[in-house]
């Protein structure tokens, strides 16, 4: 059965530049269950870091508007001490650079006992200890006890972002977020930890957010997949109903430039255009529609709502149902060696 | 451990050669000077050829380096030579002033950090409020301040006007060295040139802490700290603060170079009979050997400044320590 442990009602948020607000967030109404992975991808600057980071409340200077709404709290509006004994215990978040997670100064046992520390601080220090090393442990440092006492510039990138997992994972937590968990991170790693966080999931009973730009990663972890564009959510789907029946243009889009190994492509498919900037975006009509100058205008909604095609496949805007890719200009062709 | 030991043995090594270097220096530097060692002693009726015999027997007209090396040999049997203005040796006069300024510096070095630790962890935590304003703005009158004008006032405000200080020496004359008496007039007089020395010297920590504090409050493994769930006040004092004062450590060297110049200054207005008014006075009066004497302690305080430093970066800062 589906439990809902967390859900977004219309969460804006939105920052300011000069004197006036604007939404990197906007309008997002999402629900993330018990046990399940849920991808936010969409490309860099679509607010998929600025959601992740309205729900663990560590934005300082952002307006949040809406609910958060997870076990009998609204974080959207909770206190600073509230917040505080939320976040580490059920809430934990995987950051994307580990080279910068970590405090320089301080060793890895202690990064980690903190964490623990601070939501029991009963527990004897023994005991603290040990369990930072069943965590090290766990998350696949070959030397607990070595790295216990060693410093984050004594360790790669790979381990790093191990200790930022042991970090996030301490206490057991109900949500897990993982921002980009692997970006940073050189190939060979990435599917190590990939692999680890897969593992941990299996014993974990987390909802987990995971936030990427990489459909590679969506198709191997997730379970649901919200793709966001310019701070809205253009269509969620179940990864397989997404994968197989992309609607949105964007999404068609996003999944046409993955290179493909199997198919013989001449070209990579590449989105006109950019994410416009936060002051930039259009907050009226389709937000994609400028980088699909070829669809009609008539295509589009005048005010794109989110559409149920089949039951949990929701798409904003008519214009999937007119959507085609453009014809190629043969003479602006790419050829890889030529 | 043991890398801490590596370290800080490896970096007083490094200091001798700096400070021969600097010897070398203030060596050429002193020849260079018009006049040498018995321009100011001898009665300029004597008759040149004497004189002449005399620099020849004392060595004067050998090589530099040859009276470099009997320069260096003298000093590490304790000899900088004679002061002809004061008739005594250098070391002893050195001895006695050395004593004023190393307290005077002391206090000034407290009170600089007593000020500029609390405003600077003020001014970069709540940036760019009415507080944070206020204490940025002090620390651009400091900058712009020049101290030997600054002191000036403090001394016509508080010790002339209000007469709240004492205007000169360093000791009420006639009290018994090792009684309370002593060491608190000792004290009151030197604390007014301090605290126009620290007023002063403080605005470049104030503005290195706050720009310290704002730039690792923006750090990512902050982010981390509040995700852990730690409060407000712990992130600020685990992992902003200590992060922070780091180069605050570095810069301590620099504060020891500051305050050279600044007991230059300050011990000639407050007429307080230290090294730094003895070095304006011995240029002054062209005391030879008490200059090179005190330009080379100088030197070596700095180079000590530095290693200090370091030392103290290396304590606090792993990343240096295992190089």
């Amino acid at each position: 059965m589906k439990q809902e442990l967390l859900q977004l009602k219309n969460l804006r948020t939105s920052f300011r530049i000069g004197d006036e607000y604007y939404a990197a967030v906007d309008d997002v109404s999402l629900t993330v269950n018990k046990n399940e992975v849920l991808a936010v991808v969409g490309e860099s600057g679509c607010g998929k870091s600025a959601l992740a980071f309205s729900v663990m409340g560590l934005h300082t200077r952002a307006k949040i508007e809406g609910n958060i709404l997870f076990k009998d709290h609204d974080l959207a509006h909770a206190s600073p001490g509230t917040m505080n004994r939320l976040r580490g215990k059920d809430l934990g978040m995987i950051f994307q650079d580990p080279l910068t997670a970590l405090n320089p100064l301080m060793i890895i046992g202690d990064q980690i006992g903190e964490v623990i520390y601070l939501h029991n601080k009963t527990l004897s220090q023994a005991n603290r200890k040990k369990k930072v090393l069943e965590l090290l442990d766990k998350v696949g440092i070959p030397r607990p006890e070595h790295t216990y006492n060693q410093y984050p510039h004594e360790l790669s990138g790979g381990m790093r972002q191990r200790v930022v997992i042991a970090i996030a994972i301490a206490n057991d937590p109900e949500l897990l977020i993982a921002d980009e968990p692997t970006t940073a991170l050189d190939a060979t790693i990435q599917s190590q930890i990939l692999d680890l966080i897969t593992r941990l999931k299996k014993d974990m009973h987390a909802g987990i957010i995971l936030i990427t730009h990489d459909l590679g990663v969506v198709a191997e972890m997730a379970d649901r997949v919200a793709v966001m564009y310019a701070g809205e959510i253009v269509e969620i789907a179940d990864v397989m109903t997404l994968f197989g029946r992309p609607l949105h243009p964007y999404t068609r889009s996003l999944l046409n430039s993955v290179p493909n190994a199997e198919k013989d492509q001449d070209e990579l498919h590449v989105i006109q255009g950019i994410v416009p900037s936060l002051k930039n975006l259009p907050r009226e009509g389709c937000r994609f529609k400028d980088r699909i100058p070829w669809l009609d205008e008539s295509a589009h909604e005048e005010n794109p709502q989110m559409h149920e095609v089949t039951p949990g496949h929701f798409v904003r805007c008519t214009c999937y149902k007119h959507f085609h890719f453009p014809k190629e200009r043969k003479e602006e062709k790419h050829h890889g060696i030529s | 451990m043991n890398g801490m030991w590596k370290f800080t043995v490896r970096r007083i090594l490094i200091m001798i050669p700096q400070v021969v270097l600097l010897s070398i220096l203030v060596f050429i530097m002193a020849k260079m000077m018009p006049g040498d060692a018995l321009s100011g002693l001898m009665d300029p009726n004597l008759d040149p050829a004497t004189l002449e015999e005399l620099r020849e027997k004392l060595g004067l007209n050998d090589p530099w380096y040859t009276q470099y090396i009997h320069w260096i040999g003298d000093l590490f049997h304790g000899d900088m030579g004679e002061s002809f203005r004061y008739k005594m040796p250098v070391s002893e006069l050195i001895g006695q002033r050395m004593v004023n300024t190393f307290w005077l510096s002391l206090v000034t070095l407290i009170l600089i950090y007593l000020i500029s630790v609390p405003l600077g962890i003020i001014s970069g935590r709540y940036n760019d409020s009415l507080l944070d304003q206020a204490i940025t703005g002090y620390t651009y009158i400091g900058f712009a301040t020049p101290l030997f004008i600054f002191a000036l006032v403090l001394l016509w405000i508080f010790g002339f006007q209000f007469g709240w200080f004492p205007t000169g020496g360093s000791v009420t004359p006639g009290s018994t060295p090792g009684t309370l008496d002593y060491i608190s007039s000792k004290l009151y007089h030197l604390l007014l040139p301090a605290i126009s020395m620290a007023l002063i010297g403080t605005v470049g920590t104030v503005q290195y802490l706050r720009n310290e504090i704002i730039d690792t409050k923006q750090k990512d493994f902050i982010l981390t700290a509040r995700a852990k769930g730690a409060s407000e006040s712990r992130v600020y004092n685990r992992h902003v603060l200590r992060n922070s004062l780091l180069p605050i450590a570095a810069f301590f060297g620099y504060e020891i170079t500051g305050l050279i110049s600044g007991t230059v200054f300050v011990e000639s207005i407050y007429t307080y009979p230290g090294m730094g008014q003895l070095f304006l006075e011995s240029i002054t009066t062209r005391d030879y050997s008490v200059a090179t004497a005190l330009t080379l302690l100088f030197g070596i305080a700095a180079i000590l400044g530095t290693l200090i430093s370091d030392i103290i970066l290396s304590l606090v800062d792993p990343r240096i320590r295992i190089k």
